[in-house]
């Protein structure tokens, strides 16, 4: 038998390859592409509504499968005992997506693998709107805000800081220029002599202009071949800020927070609104958001109170509407202005309220580019309620939309038609 | 850095050689490589070959461990043997001496195993580490290849893998090629020789079938897609190639665990009781050896059912009961001898329904459980009556007993191309999650529709996947 060969450990070489990244890197990718897919159910999770962004929260997930043709789970195994086994006792619990009895099973049969992934809640909301872009605001000429956008390149130039010396270019010009030099000197040779000696002492003085502010600037005369870079052979990259016009836009959301809006109707609408509001938060960079509340009396909210404080009363849906219409008039005109307007509630209205209501609404959906209504009716409530929908229905402009919410799972579907209307416009 | 040089190993190493080879093992030349846990966590992901081809699910398989390592709730193997000629393995570097010798001894049981079991003659040990560096850069070229890319090589190898199981198991039985298979049929249909003829009804010539596709009911679903979908791309072909032999690479580690790990831990007991330790060195490796092959209660540890009917089996034939001594009468071989022999003849199926006694079941307690309601529940124990039917349902569900059998029986079902798979149902259902999306990848590889008939509830049912999807029908 050949002697055994012991290979010592190399921790370079184990630093060097980690060849797994490349897998590990495309399954990240699969698990975010899982996430993207089943937003819908992990956002109508209570738990994400009106966190803050940079916390992290769990979201379970369905692993990334495997997928073969196994065994179901109602087939029988076999354990051992520690010596008292009888007929009839219980050894685990059935149901545990395929795992046997006993902590550390030997695994006959594959378990599902369900993960909680660690996502901060931004990471969550970019992954939600990846796909979905808030409609190009209509222009409007005056009082544009300006944000300053990424930085862009535009062209070259032969001054410039170091850290944009372009390398690639600098090289390219001095060998242009070297050509240059000895096509000139080989045309001199043949012809004047003088030339060719004024040639060489230009040479020598462009080889001394580099280095010669340097303090270690080598003594020695460099060798004969050597054709050094000349302070006109170094090519910059040229950088300009960009501004980009960002357009004027203001969201006012106005929900219904009176007593008809139960725990479950209000947890709707927030839920709503929280993903209206992140979502204005990560497609715009100068949007301005008025939050209302109303019962039969409206009042201009915080964030926080909008999201977090409960109300009671009747309901004047008109007196929301005239809120929004007071505080546009007063300090975001329609001309300036692209106004977004989102009402959440019950529909149940007090009945002489309606036409008023009506008429608010066609004054918003006049001044608005979107207007929209959302009709919280938890399923079983629907049918003995009074509905504004029906009410809505007369009012025929493009630019007003109205959705039905009925669960939880309704909240990111209507949320994209919502979007989708606009789009629609453009 | 741990307490010891190479030089210890080496010295330890010639150790256990000496007994090695007076045990009568045959093994493969040995290579130990040395490695820290990052490297240990990407070896057991990749199953131990140091260059294999890339896929997502090695991926999460490494993150899976990785997980479950930080957390502490599995440790690291303290060894990783690949069947090679010669031999790899890897050492944790941040073990123990005492943990390294005896992991040197335990990698010498599986060596020799690998090397003389007959299940792993098949695999060509001497080619094992070229044939997956070169499916590697095989798989990395197509990734590489702007007219194919890494999307579509990663769509073809999430269905070949989800497939790559059902294929045929015992990889002694010769496959037969079509050209034999046609003349076996021919010579199974004529009528047997009959002396009594006249008196005889002459039973009725049945025709065999040679026109079908396939001849007789193939298991092999990759290879058998391979060949006769005409719409694959060479390329694609190629990959189905590359996941089968893999496949057909691991079967006989899968088909022998309770053996294999016995059989190594028998080794290195034998080797590290006979090497004379150090007081100090023994001690810990008494607390390591039970650690390894402890029971695992509620389960089945394959060490410990391994190293246990392997012991009873050498006692049986060195030092057999006044009972056995009637039964069987004197043995023939010594207990070595048998041992020697069974390593060779023998896989998980076959050893536990030959040398697995009812006294050892009853020593160790084994039972069979069944769900009932939320609970699993036992619902035989290893008694007089009871032991027949663990013994049964513990040889039905070990190594390869735990994939369902699925065979494709007619590629050109109601002459549409449609793929015709039966499912070999033994009471056991199949789980219906899982064979949808299975046969969802069968239909990509195969491009028509594709059925299974199988039994769901103990009701015949037509599972199939078309360009309409899914559905599932029960037949009456």
């Amino acid at each position: 038998m050949v002697d055994t060969i012991f290979r010592p450990f190399r921790s370079s070489e184990a630093e060097r390859s980690d060849r797994s990244a490349g897998d590990r890197l495309r399954h990240r990718q699969k698990i975010r592409e899982s996430i993207r897919e089943n937003i819908a159910d992990i956002i109508a999770e209570e738990s994400i509504i009106g966190k803050s962004r940079d916390r992290v929260i769990k979201v379970p997930i369905r692993g990334i499968r495997e997928y073969r043709f196994v065994y179901g789970d109602n087939i029988p195994g076999v354990g051992q005992g520690d010596g008292t086994s009888q007929p009839g006792q219980v050894v685990g619990a059935n149901g545990q997506d395929g795992e046997g009895p006993g902590a550390e099973k030997a695994g006959d049969r594959p378990g599902v693998d369900y993960y909680e992934t660690d996502v901060t809640l931004e990471d969550l909301i970019d992954i939600m709107f990846e796909d979905l872009d808030l409609p190009d605001l209509e222009r409007k000429a005056l009082r544009q805000l300006e944000a300053p956008r990424a930085s862009k390149r535009r062209g070259y130039r032969q001054v410039g800081i170091r850290i944009r010396l372009d390398k690639h270019r600098t090289v390219k010009s001095r060998i242009k220029r070297k050509f240059a030099a000895e096509r000139r000197r080989r045309a001199a040779d043949d012809t004047n002599p003088i030339d060719a000696a004024r040639d060489a002492a230009l040479e020598a003085s462009a080889e001394t202009a580099l280095t010669a502010p340097g303090a270690d600037a080598p003594a020695a005369p460099p060798p004969a071949r050597r054709f050094p870079f000349h302070v006109d052979d170094l090519v910059y990259r040229h950088v300009t800020t960009q501004m980009r016009r960002e357009s004027n836009a203001v969201v006012i959301c106005i929900m219904d927070t009176s007593g008809s809006m139960d725990t479950m109707k209000k947890y709707l609408a927030r839920s709503f609104f929280f993903l209206l509001y992140q979502f204005i938060c990560t497609k715009y960079r100068s949007v301005e958001i008025v939050f209302i509340s109303h019962h039969t009396e409206a009042s201009e909210v915080g964030e926080d109170e909008f999201f977090h404080k409960g109300e009671s009363g009747g309901t004047f849906i008109s007196s929301g509407y005239q809120k929004a219409l007071d505080i546009i008039a007063e300090r975001y005109h329609p001309s300036l202005w692209n106004v977004y307007a989102f009402h959440c509630s019950d529909g149940d209205n007090f009945d002489s309220d309606n036409t008023a209501a009506l008429k608010a609404a066609h004054e918003l959906a006049d001044i608005c580019n979107l207007f929209g209504y959302g009709e919280i009716k938890p399923l079983g409530s629907r049918y003995y309620e009074s509905s504004m929908l029906n009410i809505f229905r007369r009012l025929d402009a493009d630019n007003f939309q109205t959705v039905l919410i009925e669960r939880k799972e309704d909240i990111w579907p209507s949320f994209r038609a919502f979007l989708a209307k606009d789009k629609e416009q453009d | 850095m741990a307490s010891w040089s190479l030089d210890d190993l080496a010295y330890w190493d010639a150790k256990i050689r000496a007994q090695v080879d007076a045990l009568g093992l045959d093994c493969y030349p040995q290579e130990f490589e040395l490695c820290n846990h990052n490297d240990m966590l990407a070896y057991m992901a990749y199953s131990g070959i140091p260059s294999h081809y890339p896929h997502w699910s090695y991926g999460k398989s490494f993150e899976k461990l990785r997980t479950l390592y930080e957390y502490g709730l599995s440790g690291l193997p303290y060894e990783m043997v690949i069947n090679s000629n010669p031999a790899l393995a890897y050492l944790m570097r941040d073990n123990s001496l005492c943990l390294q010798v005896l992991t040197i001894a335990h990698v010498y049981g599986h060596n020799d195993f690998f090397k003389n079991n007959f299940t792993f003659k098949s695999t060509r040990a001497e080619f094992t580490i070229g044939t997956f560096k070169a499916h590697a850069e095989r798989v990395r070229a197509y990734m590489e290849d702007p007219s194919i890319g890494a999307d579509k090589v990663e769509s073809i190898l999430d269905a070949a893998h989800a497939l790559s199981l059902q294929r045929r198991r015992n990889l002694a039985v010769k496959k037969l090629s079509p050209e034999e298979e046609r003349r076996a049929m021919l010579r199974n249909a004529q009528a047997v020789h009959d002396p009594f003829k006249s008196i005889h009804r002459r039973p009725d010539y049945i025709e065999p079938d040679l026109q079908k596709v396939p001849l007789s009911p193939e298991p092999d679903i990759l290879l058998f897609i391979r060949d006769h979908n005409p719409y694959l791309a060479n390329w694609e072909r190629d990959l189905l190639s590359i996941v089968d032999e893999e496949a057909r690479y691991f079967i006989p580690q899968i088909e022998t665990k309770i053996m294999n790990e016995g059989w190594a831990s028998w080794v290195h007991r034998e080797i590290m009781n006979a090497i004379e330790l150090p007081q100090e060195l023994h001690l810990e490796f008494l607390v390591r050896h039970n650690q390894v092959v402890r029971p695992t209660p509620g389960g089945i540890n394959p060490y410990h059912l391994g190293l246990k009917v392997w012991t009873d089996l050498k006692r049986r034939f060195d030092e057999p009961t006044a009972d056995e001594l009637r039964e069987h009468g004197t043995p023939a071989k010594t207990g070595m001898q048998k041992l020697l022999e069974v390593r060779e003849t023998d896989r998980d199926q076959s050893f536990l329904r030959r040398f697995l006694t009812e006294e050892l079941m009853r020593e160790m307690d084994l039972f069979e459980y069944e769900p009932k309601g939320d609970d699993l529940v036992i619902s035989k124990v290893a008694d007089e009556h009871g032991w027949r039917a663990v013994k049964e349902q513990l040889i039905r569900s070990i190594g390869m007993g735990g994939i369902p059998v699925i065979r494709i029986e007619d590629a050109d079902f109601g002459h549409k191309r449609t793929l015709y798979l039966t499912h070999d149902h033994d009471d056991r259902d199949l789980q219906l999650e899982n064979g949808e999306k299975t046969l969802g990848y069968l239909y990509r590889l195969w491009g028509r529709e594709v059925v299974l008939e199988t039994v769901l509830a103990g009701k015949r049912t037509l599972l199939t996947f078309n360009d309409r999807g899914f559905s599932a029908k029960t037949l009456k």
